[in-house]
């Protein structure tokens, strides 16, 4: 389908807050937000949702406990029991304290590399991947907020861009897409 | 938008606007290279191939090549071992523990510290291989199915701890530094020119576009990727501790290692940071990020390990007196090593790593940038030599009068542990050349509440004041 998406790009992080919220409350949809770092409270506003990576690295930490607590059981108590110095293995209870390094690593390991990995597939950005930002300045010190023509259908294009211009933007932009 | 008291001291000095932290960080990538620079590359290289050239003919030959004897089965190897382990410490605990602290003054300076903590963690990772003697085995310490004796590696032991804990900090080191470092990959790509380096950034920024989806899940994977690393970071080197703790050498054989060994390296690792850092800040022209004030911290910090460290010394010293067993009485920190024919070795120790970081108490030397680095250097060579005193002393005199003996390292001893920081400064020239050194992102984001210019505006002139700023920056 075709649609129009229109760039209008802000100098500061703040103006550009601002004039989302103004735009929100107006009805507008904001697509998506362009800055070279983090915009501190424009997740709400525009209605990024609080990512749940969180609870992926959990899991996956879970996941390095219990494989190293099988692995290692497996190991040195059932398939050949150790006995250095005279002091048996014994039982994995008896001998957890010796365990929990190992453990411990490995549930690190699991869990920070799953999150990174994870990380990079939700974001689509891999090694290759060719950059999507409008503006090669928006990694720089300016700041693109994207609308789409589709998704505020109740307003005319001139509408959108009188109501961008009241908002501080320093650049407007328009782009046909497929 | 946080609020910052007043009273605090900006971090970042000057009228500085977004495009000018751009510039200033990226100018170094973009512009030719000052001669200095290829200098010390030369001088790196030379230093990094000889000491390349031992290893190799260390492998060849045999660990016999070293110093060793039978008194003295570990010397120079685990003691520069554990003394750039140590180092590696100071990266992560600047970007991991001071996050979760919320210290804007880390900003500046844990890219650097992180890569040099990489650097630092590879060539410690190099010591423990090459002191197998037989490298082509290494893989034998992973607990892998096998037919070479079908035993499974003893997951009881700490030198196993040793293999799990290091490999596991340098690869999530190396994850953590890159996620912050691909949002400033992306910058670099959409400024430089020529088509190899925007191609080769490219690549290395993954295609970063800097969606609003996409800084939400930075800041949560970079504040959990740093609360996994914090216990990380104590975790290693208290099991690096253990290697030594849990064994049954007098002067080894002591539970306040971990605690004292994590001090101590984050004592080192802060002095390494500010002795490449003090550097770099004047060679990249980068005073006004990397400030007094930051020096001063970095120091503060090393004050209070400092002092974990030296009260670990005297603890040391009177147990072993108090005990009583005679043993007791030849190790590194011992009345017999003060007297003894290493007694050079502990005056070393106690004169640099407790007398002169002790300058660091008054204000006027510890925000010196001079005086800072000149203690730095004092502090690394202390810290070797409390490894150096810690394994070979207490070795040393063992249980047995008649093998008492000396160490004298070889030349191989001496080239190897030369050639370690001859790569270790190949790496890091590499880094600040080609790398942004500043997490931009990250400064950028600190510019309105800790910047000196906005910091002083009043309330109202924010907007109106970074506006005109960027009319002029446009012009650049």
């Amino acid at each position: 389908m075709a649609d129009k998406v229109i760039y209008a790009m802000y100098d500061d992080d703040d103006v550009l807050k601002n004039g989302a919220k103004k735009l929100v409350a107006k009805g507008i949809k904001v697509a998506e937000v362009f800055s070279p770092f983090p915009i501190h409270g424009i997740d709400p506003i525009i209605g990024v949702k609080q990512t749940r990576l969180g609870i992926m690295a959990f899991i996956y930490g879970l996941t390095g406990t219990v494989l190293a607590t099988i692995a290692i059981r497996y190991m040195m108590i059932a398939d050949w029991p150790m006995n250095i110095g005279g002091k048996p293995n014994g039982s994995y209870i008896e001998n957890i304290l010796a365990f929990i390094p190992v453990t411990f690593e490995f549930t690190v390991l699991c869990s920070a590399h799953g999150l990174a990995i994870t990380y990079f597939l939700r974001n689509q950005t891999l090694p290759g991947m060719p950059a999507q930002n409008p503006d090669p300045r928006t990694t720089d010190d300016k700041f693109v907020m994207e609308l789409r023509l589709s998704q505020n259908s109740q307003f005319t294009e001139e509408q959108l861009h009188s109501m961008l211009k009241e908002t501080g933007i320093i650049e407007l932009d328009q782009k046909e897409i497929k | 938008m946080h609020k910052e008291a007043a009273i605090r001291e900006p971090l970042i000095l000057g009228k500085k606007t977004y495009h000018d932290i751009t510039v200033d960080v990226c100018r170094v990538v973009e512009d030719r290279a000052p001669k200095m620079w290829y200098v010390l590359f030369t001088i790196a290289c030379i230093i990094g191939l000889y000491g390349i050239g031992c290893i190799l003919y260390l492998i060849g030959t045999g660990i016999g090549t070293w110093g060793l004897n039978k008194t003295i089965g570990w010397a120079w190897d685990i003691t520069n071992f554990v003394w750039w382990v140590g180092i590696g410490h100071a990266g992560t605990l600047i970007s991991a523990v001071l996050l979760l602290f919320k210290q804007r003054w880390r900003m500046a300076i844990n890219r650097s510290a992180e890569a040099m903590t990489i650097f630092a963690v590879f060539m410690a990772g190099m010591f423990p291989m090459i002191h197998m003697g037989r490298i082509w085995m290494a893989y034998w310490v992973f607990p892998i199915p096998n037919q070479f004796g079908s035993l499974w590696v003893n997951f009881n032991s700490p030198l196993l701890w040793d293999v799990f804990a290091i490999s596991t900090y340098l690869s999530v080191s190396v994850v953590f530094w890159y996620i912050g470092l691909i949002p400033d990959f992306a910058t670099l790509r959409d400024r430089v020119k020529k088509p190899i380096a925007k191609k080769m950034y490219s690549i290395l920024s993954f295609g970063w576009s800097g969606r609003a989806k996409h800084w939400n899940r930075f800041e949560l994977v970079s504040l959990v990727l740093a609360g996994l690393a914090t216990p990380l970071v104590f975790s290693v080197h208290s099991i690096v501790s253990m290697d030594f703790a849990t064994s049954l050498v007098p002067g080894w054989h002591s539970t306040i290692f971990p605690p004292y060994f994590v001090a101590g390296a984050v004592f080192s690792g802060f002095a390494m940071v500010q002795t490449l850092l003090l550097i770099m800040r004047k060679a990249m022209r980068l005073e006004a990020y990397i400030t007094r004030q930051h020096v001063g911290y970095m120091n503060i910090v090393i004050i209070v390990t400092g002092g974990i460290v030296a009260v670990a010394y005297a603890t040391e010293y009177f147990m072993g007196w108090y005990s009583g067993v005679q043993y007791e009485s030849y190790t590194y920190m011992s009345y017999g090593s003060a007297t003894g024919r290493y007694y050079w070795a502990f005056w070393a120790l106690i004169l640099c790593n407790i007398a002169i970081p002790g300058l660091l108490w008054f204000k006027k030397i510890r925000t010196s940038f001079v005086w800072a680095w000149l203690i730095s250097i004092v502090i690394n060579i202390g810290m070797w030599f409390e490894r150096f005193d810690i394994i070979v002393l207490c070795l040393h005199h063992d249980y047995l009068p008649s093998s008492w003996i000396m160490f004298y390292p070889s030349a191989i001893d001496i080239g190897v542990f030369l050639g370690t920081i001859g790569l270790f400064s190949v790496f890091f020239l590499l880094f600040t050349r080609y790398f942004p050194v500043l997490a931009l992102n990250e400064v950028k984001s600190i510019m309105k509440v800790s910047g000196e210019y906005y910091k002083n505006l009043p309330d109202d002139h924010h907007d109106e004041a970074h506006g005109s700023d960027n009319n002029n920056s446009n012009n650049h």
